[in-house]
Order: C-alpha cells, then structure tokens, then sequence
C-alpha cells in the first residue's frame, strides 16, 4: 500500500472514529477486547512505554466500547505464540505484537486462531488475519543529520545502532544524508550493539563514541543511557522513540517520537465495523504516526530549519533517498534524480558514503 | 532477649523434613503472595488461583506447560548431578546455545538430507556441542585448576556472541530481508510433534527420560556412587582412590551434553531456526531447578513443572488481572527464599520457649 492509499483508510477512519458511539447503532454490544504483546517493561522510557501510550489513547478514546489488555517482557521466542494464544482464547478480538522477534510466532497464532486479526509490528510476513504496521523512523533521522550537521564543530557524528535490520541502515544513511546536505565533509560513526535495549553498552558505545571526537550522537536503542552519557560529557544528542528531555534537559535537541495512537485507534474500529482487511502500513510525518519532540538547544534560526525540513518530507517534497545516492566503497547505487521504491528501501542492506563502521 | 522459638540441632538430617520442607515452602508461598495480591488490591484466592492453577485447567495449558518445563527438567537434572559431585557448572545457558548452534549448524548445512539420518544427526551434534562447551572448562579445572564456576559463566557469553556473529552474519538468511535470524530449518531437521495441534513435541518426553537416566547413573552405578562421595566426602573419595579428575569430566560433559540437548530441542522445535534470542535465561533458571528438586534428578522434574507453571501463570496473571510482570519475578524469589528459609528445619528441630525462661533473658 502507498502512503496516499494508506492516508485515505487513515483519514477515513479517524471520521469514522470520531462518529459518536450512539449514532453506530452497535453500541450496546459488548466491549471489543484488545491485546497488546510488549517486549520490554511498559516503563522502559522508550519503545514498549511509547507503545502503551498508543494503548492507553485507544482505551481513552473508546471508552465502555473496548477494553484492553496488555502482556509486557514477553521474550522473542515460542513464549510469544503462548502468550498470543492465550490472549486469544481469552477473548481478544484483534491482538497488536509490537517487536520484530514475534513474527513467526504471531503468524503461528494466527494460523491457529482464524477468527482473531493479528497486528504485527515491523515486521514483513503477512496472512489473512495479520497485518504489519511501521514507521519511516528514517525520516526523523534525517531532520536529526540536518541539526547535526548545523550543529557539530568536529564535523562527525555518532550513530548507536542495534542490529542491522533495514530500520537501522535507513536510519543511520538517513541521518548521513541529512547532515551532508548541510556539510558535504561531515561525518558518522557507526556502532552496532547488537541489542535493542541494554544500558549498560549503550553507555559503553556513547563514550566510545565521544572518545573517538564525536560532539553529537544519536541512538536507534531503546534506553536514555547514551543521552544521559551526553549529558554529563556536555555534548549534544537526540531521544528514541519518545521525548527523553527530562533524563537530558541541556543535551537533547530533540527526538523522533512514535505516535501509535491513531493507528490503534483506527485498526480497532475496523474490527468494531467488520472491515478490518489484512495490509501492510508504513506511516511517517505525514501520517501522524511520527513527529518531532520540540527542538531544543539550539538557535531559533535552526528550529525554524528543522521545522522546514519536517514540513518538506511530511509534504513530499523532500522524499529523503533521493539520488545520487553513493555506497561506501564509492558505487553509484541510485542514479540522479531517482528516488528509491519502498520495496528496496525496506531491504536496504548497506551504508551511504560519509558513514564509518560497517553491517554486522 | 526473650526468643520465642529457639533452633535446637538434630544430629543428623531428619528424612521427613528432607521431603515436607518443599511442600511446606509451596504452602508458605500461596500464603505469602496471597497477602501480596491482597495488599494490591486483588482477591487473594482469585490470584493465586490464577497464578497456580488457571494456566493447568484451560485449554492447551498442559502443553504450554510441557513445552516450557522440557529444557528446564532436562537441564536440572545434569546440573542436579554435577552439584552433586561439588562440580558447580553455572554455564547451563552457554552449553545450551552451543548445543543449539551445533544443531542448528547441521540442520542448515544439508537441509535436504531425510529425517532419519539428518534428525539423529542434529540431536548428536547438539550432545556434542555442549558436552564440548562444558568440556572446556572441565579441562581449564582439571589442568590448569582455573575455577568451572567462572570459567562455564563466561562462556555463556561467548556463546551468546558466537550465536549473534552467525545469525547476524556467515548464516543470516539471505531472504531475510538482512534481519539477524537463519532460514527455517527444513522439514527434516524439525522436532516431531508428539500430539498433534499441541505444540508438545519429543523433547518433552526426552526431558523426564533424561532425568530418570540420570537418577539411574546416580543410584545404580558404582560412577555414581564415587560422584556422590567425592562431593559429600571429597578425602574419603581420595582415600578410596577415586580419580578426582575423572569425576569432574564425568560431571560436566553429562550435564553439557544434556544442556545442549535441550538447546537442540528447543531451536528445531518451538523456535524452528536460529534468532539472537533462543532462550529466556532457561540456563540460569535450571540452576535454580536443581536445587528447587534438592539436588536430585526426579525432584527436578517437579521443580522444573513448578517453575514453568510460575512462568505461565505470569503471562495468566498480566492477561486476567492486570499485575505487572514483576510479579512473576516476586513470586519466583519469594518460592525460593521460603525454600532455603524451609531447609532449616532439615537440620534444626523448632522449640517453643517455656515461660519460665524470662528470667534467662534477664540474666543475660
């Protein structure tokens, strides 16, 4: 599905959820139940939190017309497809796994429960009953690779990455990108973790990072270790998944947050009317499933800039891969002019020019 | 100070008390959690029901808890005989993802061989990946007297190391879309499902087996009875001339072995590949598995039964009533500080102290 089709089922959807529940006649029948399988604690401060708000705005808005419930530090493993069977028999209508790991278990419980839709968070294997739902996290990043690139003295930057998923290679060429578009010279370090939420290497990577001359950083890992890190270095960095200025009020210039709400919202309303159909949704700006925390740190002439950018991607002007694009043995793997498709954006497998580190 | 009870030794352990100090720690912790759940708002009987007992009686629940028990009992049943030899192999999780790779490694390589030599062949490469993890640090001990306690645990990272360096590289599958996880292994190289539609699959009945082996060796076998002196009498065995050596290699290739068994089962079963993330700590909890069962082999099929239902009842309890996750973990340390709090009276006989005993208070 593109973005166009996807912004229609969105916008009409949001219409029809905004219909008062009486005028829907149904009304009186019973609350729909709806699951949610978390990776982390709902107090991780980042990815699965940011999540449970998503919940939390689904529960708020529907009201006596739904309830939800939520299983959280469920491991990537066989106890998925439990934990997602179990919330099937337990009567969840429509059951959101929001981590990559729950794939195959998720399909596994679909296969088994026909009746119950099934939403699958970045995730690419799709059934009947599933759907798979993202975010362009890339084109926060590259808002980030254009401060950054206002920004820094040294003229590098710092990325800590998890694992080389596509999400993170088009995040961190993404911020490369960006912070090209200002200074052609500049910069990025890459690390990769090889985890998604581990403080204690996080931190590890900051300082390496900082130590290798590094005046910002950024992270595509779920804690607020490396922003913390910044903080007492005194250099400048950017928060996942959800405003993290209170752990760094002085460092944070701003940070890529996950807007769930609305999707949810949306999905549980199509269970509710019946027209709830298998799909494949990536939202970003313009979908209202990514935005900005507000810009910090920084000059007013640079928050109007970064706010440009965010209204130029979210507009399509700016469609962020966008040739000459130039890997980092110097091959040409995007002609001028041309923008990259989101079947090869979403199998993005190596790094743009600029960025030192490498895949794995 | 006035004690109400005072702790008298028994002499010797009471083989009542070896037995009823479990039961009565399981008691104490219904009570305990059941005061916990209240304290939070919730009906102590409802909790604890759902905790210990809804997992059992809904549909599919045994098998749950079969599949989740089978690496636990399988494990704690080795480590049950290592500690009791005094061999303290902590590096159950590092032997179990080595067993893993091993298989897995197998189950990739010739993915198109038939079921019947390409399945044996992953269950022994599984045995052997273990054996050797644990065999490394039976050798540093042996040779170069470098401690198994540390020398297992740190493997557990290499291992994990090892398993992210593959998976993320040399045999990430290439449809994958470059997300760190091999292909699916081949019908072949799958663990058969013993009742259909259940999810249970061999190595749930593997695990009892194992363990019932185990026993076997322990208590019939005169290597088992040198591995039960060298641990509770380390100079007699010396005086009886048991190779000291020998029983440690005996004891950590058994329970490396059984480990990477277990690691085996589980990636060409549940999982069906390999991924970063093959275990949930299932080397580490079968540590508490074997002391739970009190060091035997068949006590540590219950404890292994009883740790699994915790964790089911974990996901029931977040499901039906809305507790966070870490009640599971409470309710996990609060089982096993009651147990060890329990043990005592193993060794100790409870006396209520008489009245006439204020004076003694004063005295002192």
């Amino acid at each position: 599905m593109d973005r166009r089709t996807f912004n229609t089922l969105l916008g009409g959807g949001l219409i029809a959820a905004a219909t008062p529940l009486s005028l829907r006649g149904a009304a009186a029948a019973d609350p729909i139940k709806v699951g949610y399988v978390y990776l982390g604690p709902v107090g991780d401060f980042g990815w699965t939190y940011q999540h449970d708000v998503g919940r939390k705005e689904a529960d708020a808005h529907f009201g006596a017309a739904q309830t939800s419930v939520y299983v959280e530090n469920v491991p990537e493993g066989p106890d998925a497809e439990h934990v997602c069977s179990d919330l099937a028999a337990k009567g969840c209508k429509l059951i959101f796994t929001t981590s990559f790991g729950y794939m195959n278990y998720t399909l596994a419980a679909a296969k088994k429960f026909p009746a119950v839709k099934f939403e699958h968070a970045t995730g690419y294997k799709r059934a009947d009953n599933v759907s798979t739902y993202n975010i362009r996290f890339y084109e926060g990043r590259f808002v980030q690779g254009v401060i950054a690139g206002k920004l820094s003295k040294s003229g590098v930057a710092g990325y800590i990455g998890s694992v080389a998923v596509p999400e993170v290679v088009q995040g961190a060429n993404a911020f490369m990108l960006g912070m090209r578009s200002i200074n052609p010279q500049a910069k990025l370090k890459l690390i990769l973790i090889n985890s998604w939420y581990d403080p204690g290497k996080e931190g590890d990577a900051a300082k390496a990072l900082i130590d290798q001359g590094c005046d910002i950083i950024t992270q595509h890992t779920d804690s607020p270790t490396p922003l913390q890190v910044a903080e007492s270095r005194g250099i400048l960095a950017f928060g996942e998944a959800t405003d993290m200025a209170k752990f760094a009020p002085k460092a944070q210039l701003t940070a890529s947050v996950n807007v769930w709400g609305p999707y949810y919202i949306k999905r549980i309303q199509d269970v509710i009317d019946g027209t709830w159909k298998s799909g494949d949704v990536w939202g970003g700006f313009n979908a209202g499933m990514l935005k900005m925390a507000p810009f910090a740190n920084m000059p007013d002439d640079l928050k109007a800039l970064a706010q440009q950018t965010v209204d130029d991607i979210s507009s399509g002007k700016n469609k962020v891969f966008v040739g000459p694009l130039v890997d980092q043995s110097g091959a040409t793997k995007l002609a001028a002019g041309q923008t990259m498709d989101d079947g090869t954006l979403s199998g993005l497998q190596w790094l743009v020019q600029g960025i030192e580190g490498k895949l794995g | 100070m006035f004690e109400p009870i005072r702790l008298v030794p028994r002499g010797q352990p009471s083989p009542f008390w070896t037995y009823a100090s479990p039961a009565l720690a399981i008691v104490l912790t219904v009570i305990v959690s059941g005061v916990m759940f209240f304290a939070m708002g919730k009906s102590p009987g409802a909790a604890v029901y759902t905790f210990l007992v809804a997992p059992l009686v809904q549909a599919g629940g045994l098998s749950a808890l079969a599949v989740k028990a089978a690496p636990l009992i399988m494990m704690g049943a080795g480590l049950a005989l290592c500690y009791r030899a005094s061999v303290w192999n902590i590096g159950c999780e590092g032997q179990f993802t080595l067993g893993a790779i091993c298989a897995g490694g197998v189950a990739l390589a010739w993915p198109d061989l038939p079921a019947p030599i390409l399945y044996p062949a992953a269950m022994i490469a599984g045995v052997v990946g273990g054996a050797a993890t644990a065999a490394l640090s039976a050798w540093l001990r042996t040779s170069l007297n470098v401690n198994e306690i540390l020398s297992s645990l740190m493997m557990t990272y290499v291992a994990q190391y090892l398993l992210i360096y593959l998976v993320t590289g040399p045999w990430r599958d290439p449809q994958g879309f470059g997300f760190p996880q091999t292909a699916m292994f081949s019908d072949s190289a799958t663990t058969p499902i013993l009742i259909p539609g259940s999810g249970v699959h061999l190595g749930c009945l593997f695990a009892p087996l194992a363990a019932i082996a185990v026993w076997a060796l322990m208590s019939k076998s005169t290597l088992g009875f040198q591995l039960r002196v060298v641990g509770e009498a380390p100079r007699a065995a010396r005086f009886a001339g048991f190779s000291e050596k020998r029983l440690i290699w005996v004891a950590m290739l058994v329970s490396g072995g059984l480990a990477g068994l277990a690691g085996m089962f589980e990636v060409t079963g549940p999982i069906g590949q390999l991924t970063p993330q093959i275990s949930p700590g299932y080397g580490f909890t079968a540590v508490i598995v074997a002391f739970l069962g009190r060091l035997h082999p068949i006590g540590a099929i219950f404890a292994g039964l009883l740790l699994a239902l915790s964790y089911l009842g974990g996901d029931a309890a977040q499901i039906d009533l809305g507790l966070p996750n870490a009640v599971t973990g409470i309710f996990q340390g609060v089982l096993l500080f009651l147990l060890l709090a329990c043990d005592i009276l193993i060794l100790y006989r409870p006396r209520l102290a008489r009245p006439s005993g204020a004076n003694a208070g004063a005295a002192r």
